[in-house]
């Protein structure tokens, strides 16, 4: 059972899902820079056509420490989401700290960038490897906080099960203060664990093309890019139960569910949308500045009862 | 015709590559895309690093400083790759055909697949390019068979 549950919904329906929302993601915005934008299935063609070139490694560079990274990526994420859709499918079935294990995981990827991008013997992968090392070490603290919020309002429990029962019967957090400030929060520190615009720092095409991926190529950027799009089902999923009250599949909640996932995805492309870049020294400094502050808030908030 | 080289046809990442052009058609390649051609349609991105590409877009008359560099990125592209010469100086050096500094044109340097002509070729001309080139590979394939 639990084999299944992480072959079937920790891989088979995250990887569907996340290669989808990757396209309703380049769609949109193909059409707010008035394109047409590519076909249905053009990530699933882009993952295949990866597996299907040759995989170089950089020459004096460790062949494990390159190769390794991308299926360790990889495997958290499926881990990760496995454990997400059974908590969101069964509350009960949960065990003490799912949660903490939750953020441990969902911090693997960023760390399996990292460790590839120094693996590759490539200066610029370096530069973009030490920012994605800084962007982690900012995003992290608030992200952490704004968690808090939640596991407050449960009645101090750090059980998914128990946050997702909690507003079955009391309503969404999102609909309280305290709740919608560290919302607010997650949405942002999700926009930096996806590494997408204005805080694409580590990757920045147009600056250090790609960064850690840089020497990467065939199947291990295609495992990279399918870390990155299944994230893209993942971190919404997250903060959907955190926050939103999961996705229940009994009914009409089946359209509620799908609409607020496909919700945060069309925030998050609206966001990276009409954004510029910011620099690393900026992010570090809005995330610790601003963003904590405002965690912090919606931590005292919650613990007013608020 | 395999999947993989199905696959490769539908999502050929372009990397764009200048060998001593005057700038002229790699502002004509960037024209591609933008709204109004939108090479993305036919799954075409620009790679940012030779790691990712599959098609070789070389403008430029090949120079001598030039040609170290152009011949360790090709062998530097994971292959299989294809390679498409855009503009009359890649395809005969146009006038720098009499150049001490220009040996030898294009392909007598690495294989071309494709030639588009013109000084600068139009983005249509381009994109024309592209598919003639997805045609005769689907064909060539096809034959093998």
């Amino acid at each position: 059972m639990a084999l299944f549950s992480l072959f079937f919904y920790g891989f088979v329906l995250t990887a569907a899902i996340g290669l989808l929302a990757s396209w309703i993601d380049r769609k949109v915005t193909a059409r707010v820079q008035y394109r047409v934008g590519p076909p249905l299935l053009q990530p699933v063609v882009d993952i295949i056509k990866l597996l299907g070139k040759e995989t170089l490694v950089p020459a004096g560079a460790s062949k494990v420490a390159f190769l390794l990274p991308p299926v360790v990526g990889l495997s958290s994420v499926i881990a990760v989401s496995a454990l997400l859709w059974v908590n969101n499918l069964n509350p009960a079935e949960g065990f003490l700290g799912d949660l903490i294990v939750a953020v441990y995981l969902l911090t693997i990827p960023a760390i399996a960038i990292m460790m590839g991008g120094f693996a590759s013997r490539n200066p610029l992968a370096s530069v973009g490897a030490s920012r994605e090392m800084k962007l982690l070490l900012s995003y992290e603290l608030p992200f952490v906080l704004a968690i808090l919020v939640p596991v407050i309002k449960a009645g101090f429990d750090i059980r998914l099960g128990a946050i997702l029962s909690v507003q079955a019967d009391r309503g969404v957090f999102l609909g309280s203060l305290s709740g919608f400030l560290a919302w607010v929060v997650a949405l942002l520190c999700m926009q930096a664990k996806l590494g997408l615009v204005p805080f694409d720092i580590a990757e920045a095409e147009t600056e250090i093309i790609g960064g850690p991926l840089i020497e990467y190529s065939g199947s291990a950027l295609a495992v990279y890019r399918l870390m990155k799009n299944m994230l893209l089902f993942t971190l919404p999923f997250f903060l959907m139960i955190l926050f939103m009250g999961g996705l229940r599949l009994d009914g009409i909640h089946l359209a509620y569910g799908l609409l607020k996932y496909v919700g945060l995805v069309a925030l998050v492309t609206v966001i990276r949308n009409t954004n510029p870049r910011v620099r690393i020294d900026q992010a570090v400094r809005f995330f610790w500045g601003r963003v904590t502050v405002l965690a912090a808030v919606a931590v005292l908030l919650a613990l007013r009862g608020w | 015709m395999s999947i993989k080289l199905k696959a490769l046809l539908k999502s050929p990442w372009v990397f764009h590559l200048s060998t001593g052009s005057c700038n002229n058609c790699d502002i004509e390649v960037l024209d591609c895309l933008t709204p109004r051609f939108d090479i993305e349609r036919f799954g075409m991105l620009l790679a940012g690093s030779i790691r990712h590409a599959d098609v070789l877009l070389v403008t430029g008359s090949a120079n001598r400083k030039s040609v170290v560099r152009l011949k360790q990125l090709y062998e530097q592209v994971p292959k299989p790759c294809l390679v498409v010469a855009i503009g009359e100086c890649s395809l005969s050096r146009g006038m720098f055909i009499h150049s001490y500094n220009c040996p030898v044109p294009l392909d007598k340097i690495i294989p071309v697949d494709v030639y588009i002509p013109g000084c600068p070729p139009k983005p249509e001309a381009i994109i024309a390019g592209v598919v003639k080139l997805i045609n005769r590979v689907s064909e060539k394939a096809a034959a093998k068979k």
